[in-house]
């Protein structure tokens, strides 16, 4: 069976080129880049040329860009310690409902230790209105935490106005770009951003490395205490291979990126418009236009998303769905539920999201499918009116 | 994730559908933001003759579903109200544990079904 892979904004495959900057360093050039001798030396260099690949990504210079282990990792960090490094000034955070997991949890955990936060509701897109940031300021607030680009609608926020009001105000801006950096233009001069994530399995790079960028002159507060690696920001002896993925792929994206864009959206917009033409009783979820170029969720009314993967899955097709059957009962996507989705319209629930290798026989091939899928699970669901 | 039984179940489920003339209806799950199940049952003699089912939920719970339907066929009222929340996980070979409230969900059905059809008994 032909499998195609359609959940790209969950991780992508590590592309040949980025492979093959890696692999180097795992063996022959395996040094501590901390170390003075020759052997660490060998892995500094390369690593520093990571680290101005990864700045060249978001137009940064090389000297705040710090490694992590991903996303979740650099989440925490900017939000953490943002938080307990500005204690003195404040205790008020603003951040939206649409967040990834590890930008809530942060949040949550927060709030058990002393300080505030506000979660903004998004519209029926998911967009955030920047009047309601601005409203949300009080003296208390240190940071404004909000996403580029959502991972599971795609919906892209309007960061560069964001920017333009935590400056105004005083407040730090954090942005989370893992689902952005690399598909869509990012800078932080432009975007007044002061701290940013992203991570190196997104963009065809090796998982378990990321990057955080901080603005020179911010302080945060570490939250991995140790032996003063990446000036202090992030202990930890450097994950060398890792970080040469991801400056390579970093790379490759920035020079891609114009050019998969155009394809990432030629994919997408024939896969929605084929679903709207031949499947009843279907919803596009988030925004028409200010979307992630690769990114589709669709409601199937009447038929649940886990049996909707499931069945795609049995024929070689992976998508991912927002709702989690877990210990208990299904739950509906957050995100799905802040655009004011009913929950059974958000239960039945699918993401296609799109990467470089995808064609345009991918898309037949979801809908030679899709539909005999989901008029099965209605001819057997329970809240459809059936004749 | 899965036993090849309960992708079995789920990939050609038995007994989807309703009984005009049921004897007893269940309905299970939580009709405003989850999984849910309606059961209908037909019965003579105090004996199930006929099961079927429609499923709003994951592939677990259409699995246990139809599992259930098979299960029920021919035995009696008395036997069917034996059923726990791990009955029909068995039946199917186990079920993750995250997953062992769709099975839950099939018992409640029985029960639910149960009821009706003593309640329909009295009003004759």
């Amino acid at each position: 069976m032909r499998r195609i892979y359609l959940d790209h904004n969950a991780t992508t495959p590590v592309r040949t080129e980025v492979l093959e900057a890696m692999w180097p360093f795992f063996q022959e050039r395996f040094g501590n880049a901390s170390s003075i001798h020759v052997f660490g030396q060998d892995a500094r260099a390369p690593m520093e040329e990571a680290r101005a690949q990864v700045a060249g990504l978001i137009n940064a210079r090389p000297g705040e860009i710090y490694f992590t282990s991903g996303g979740t990792e650099s989440d925490n960090l900017a939000i953490k310690g943002i938080a307990y490094a500005n204690r003195d000034r404040g205790n008020h955070i603003i951040t939206t409902a649409i967040e990834h997991s590890a930008v809530l949890s942060s949040g949550a955990f927060l709030e058990t230790q002393g300080f505030k936060v506000t979660y903004l509701s998004v519209d029926a897109y998911g967009l955030v209105d920047p009047n309601e940031v601005e409203q949300a300021i009080t003296e208390r607030t240190i940071l404004i935490s909000m996403m580029h680009a959502n991972n599971e609608i795609g919906t892209i926020q309007p960061i560069k106005k964001i920017g333009a009001i935590a400056q105004q105000h005083e407040v730090y801006f954090h942005t989370d770009t893992v689902q952005s950096a690399g598909k869509l233009p990012i800078d932080v001069e432009a975007m007044q951003v002061d701290l940013l994530s992203l991570s190196a399995h997104k963009i065809y790079g090796p998982k378990g490395v990321g990057a955080i960028y901080i603005r020179k002159g911010v302080e945060i507060e570490p939250t991995a205490h140790g032996g003063h690696h990446e000036n202090n920001v992030r202990s930890g002896t450097e994950n060398t291979t890792g970080i040469i993925g991801l400056g390579k792929a970093a790379e490759l994206a920035a020079q891609d990126r114009e050019g998969e864009y155009r394809h990432l959206i030629e994919l997408r917009d024939t896969l929605e418009k084929r679903i709207v033409d031949e499947v009843e009783d279907v919803q596009i979820n988030g925004h028409p236009t200010k979307r992630l170029p690769g990114t589709l969720n669709v409601s199937f009314y009447g038929a649940e998303g886990e049996s909707l993967l499931m069945s795609l899955d049995m024929k070689g097709i992976a998508v991912s769905t927002g709702s989690a059957c877990t210990s208990g009962s299904i739950e509906p996507s957050h995100v799905l539920l802040a655009l004011g989705l009913d929950p059974h319209t958000a239960l039945g629930s699918v993401r296609f999201s799109f990467g470089r290798d995808n064609t345009i026989a991918d898309v037949d091939e979801v809908m030679a499918h899709l539909p005999g899928i989901v008029s099965r699970l209605r001819e057997m669901s329970a809240v459809m009116e059936h004749e | 994730m899965y036993s090849p039984t309960v992708l079995d179940h789920f990939q050609s489920p038995r007994n989807v559908g309703d009984i005009p003339e049921a004897d007893g209806i269940g309905e299970a799950g939580n009709p405003i933001s989850g999984n849910q199940m309606k059961l209908y049952l037909k019965i003579d003699d105090k004996a199930i003759t006929d099961a079927k089912f429609r499923t709003f939920g994951c592939a677990a719970s259409i699995a246990t579903s139809s599992m259930l339907t098979e299960w029920l066929m021919g035995k009696t009222v008395e036997e069917a109200l034996t059923i726990d929340n791990k009955t029909i996980a068995d039946e199917l070979g186990g079920l993750p544990p995250t997953k062992m409230h769709c099975s839950a969900m099939a018992a409640d059905g029985v029960k639910a079904a149960m009821a009706d059809y003593e309640k329909r008994q009295v009003g004759r």
